[in-house]
């Protein structure tokens, strides 16, 4: 007889060849769309916190002048007045060209000629200590002048606040992505011990504990996601890849910068997959182990 | 032969089996064995006969645990084995040998890993398990079917199998039903002697059979089940 090698090669539990493709193919879309939602979240808080940056690094003024002053002398001792104070790095009174050419998306050609323009300064901050409005406002009291600070906070703070709400969608669509594969994974369990009950009997009647039992379950099915999730992490990854290579460094789109790191971002995707198997698989396997006598 | 009611015996603590009493049916039905009392001292070869349903499979079903008794007191290897928990039960089938009637093979294993399961199931090293296989497959005359699949196999080979996946771990309890069912006269013998070597090595062994004959031919003590109730049978 030529020699034995028991186990090294045969699976103690049987292969169900068409439910574990299917369930493999269910696990790989899922960790895919995890893979993007994570990616999605990372490159738009990556936009949000870059616009919020050069939102921080301006401010507008806008003057009015007092009696017998025009407007232009105004702006000009207003930019000289913001000129001196710390974090400002240029003030510049804005013409009114300048000035049409800000409003003419909004309001287009035809409206602007007759229309009466404030003065505005544009201010361009230190954009790692920028000037605060309080000390901008000090700066121009204390030249006399009547004058309107907006530093821009208004539109931060919302971008800044849509970013955090994307991140936290973001992290929901990931959550109950996990939470549909671990779903998929236990029913998938349950469906192959109720196919195979003769087999776990057998394992029984041979001294396997309910532990053992289900920590084949859980290999097999770990092992399952794991490979699932890495088809699904490549998928994932490549589109990014074609992304950043097609887009540049801004993206196909501004709102979607994304960076060549967001493609290894999503490389734990695999473990992730086979770590919320191996939980659903057991939870599945002894509730299910507990119910026969 | 004669066939003597069987009263509950004197016991040892360190008898592999005894039951006190013990009653059971199905579900709510009726009682399929009544007031059994048996003791199988360690080292004993016990024949179980009756005719077809007698409650022999049931009695054994009792003894592996497979069913809980309704009344009566049940110990297996010195323990109140009725009342074990689904987490001690395990322990307990660690120390017995199985034989089925209806086999209980693993199809998509091939005969090699079918009697290496238990193996598999206790942690055995692979060279140790290997080793072991290999030799209870001469034993039982399959080294050349060690790496077919069972249902490639006829019904005695399967058989035979089944009695080698029992015995592999030496264990100290053998409880095997109508393990000569389907094997000729002479593997019937052939497979007799495995397992009266197994008990000279000091395995307790109870088989349940319908032939009559056979614990006179192997000189066993014989019990019979007769309407859920158990006689001695005194040669």
């Amino acid at each position: 007889m030529k020699r034995l090698a028991t186990g090294r090669r045969a699976a103690i539990l049987p292969h169900d060849g068409g439910g574990e493709r299917l369930l493999a193919t269910v696990v790989a879309v899922l960790c895919f769309l995890a893979c993007l939602a994570a990616v999605t979240s990372l490159a738009s808080n990556r936009a949000a916190h870059g616009w919020a940056r050069a939102l921080r690094a301006e401010a507008t003024v806008q003057v009015r002048p007092r009696a017998g002053e025009s407007e232009a002398e105004a702006a000009e001792r207003a930019a000289e007045a913001l000129a001196g104070v710390s974090g400002v790095e240029e003030a510049q009174a804005l013409d009114r060209k300048a000035s049409e050419a800000l409003l003419r998306p909004w309001l287009g050609e035809a409206a602007l000629a007759d229309l009466p323009l404030p003065q505005l300064i544009s201010v361009r901050l230190d954009a790692d200590q920028p000037a605060s409005a309080v000390s901008l406002r000090r700066a121009l009291a204390r030249a006399g002048l009547d004058a309107t600070v907006d530093d821009h906070s208004l539109w931060r703070d919302e971008i800044e606040r849509s970013a955090a709400m994307i991140t936290v969608l973001a992290l929901a669509a990931f959550l109950a992505l996990a939470g549909a594969a671990g779903a998929a994974v236990a029913y998938a369990v349950r469906a192959g011990m109720a196919g195979q009950a003769a087999v776990i009997e057998t394992l029984s009647l041979n001294g396997a504990s309910d532990d053992r039992i289900a920590g084949l379950y859980q290999r097999r099915y770990a092992l399952l996601a794991a490979a699932a999730g890495a088809a699904g992490a490549t998928a994932a990854m490549a589109g990014v890849a074609l992304l950043r290579g097609v887009g540049g460094g801004d993206g196909v789109t501004p709102a979607l910068p994304f960076a060549w790191s967001d493609v290894w971002i999503v490389a734990p995707c695999p473990v992730l997959a086979a770590i919320v198997a191996l939980a659903a698989a057991r939870v599945a396997a002894l509730a299910r182990l507990r119910r026969r006598r | 032969m004669t066939v003597q009611p069987r009263r509950a015996p004197a016991a040892s603590v360190t008898d592999p089996v005894r039951l006190s009493g013990v009653g059971f049916g199905y579900a709510n039905g009726p009682e399929v064995l009544r007031d059994i009392n048996l003791n199988l001292p360690a080292g004993s070869f016990h024949f179980l006969t009756g005719p077809s349903g007698a409650g022999k499979s049931t009695l054994l079903k009792l003894i592996t645990l497979i069913e809980r008794p309704r009344e009566g007191r049940l110990d297996v290897f010195g323990q109140d084995a009725g009342k074990a928990s689904r987490r001690e039960i395990p322990a307990f089938r660690r120390r017995m040998g199985l034989v089925f009637q209806d086999f209980r093979l693993l199809d998509h294993l091939s005969a090699a890993d079918n009697v290496a399961l238990p193996l598999r199931l206790a942690g055995a090293p692979a060279r140790e398990r290997d080793a072991d296989v290999a030799e209870i497959l001469r034993w039982v005359g399959l080294a050349e079917k060690a790496e077919a699949r069972p249902p490639t196999l006829s019904g005695g080979e399967k058989q035979r199998l089944a009695i080698a996946r029992a015995v592999v771990t030496r264990p100290s309890l053998i409880i095997a039903d109508e393990p000569t069912g389907s094997v000729d006269a002479a593997m019937g013998e052939r497979l007799m002697k495995l397992f009266q070597a197994m008990n000279k090595l000091g395995a307790t062994v109870l088989i349940a059979t319908h032939d009559e004959t056979l614990a006179a031919r192997v000189a066993a003590r014989a019990l019979r089940l007769e309407d859920g109730r158990l006689f001695e049978v005194a040669a």
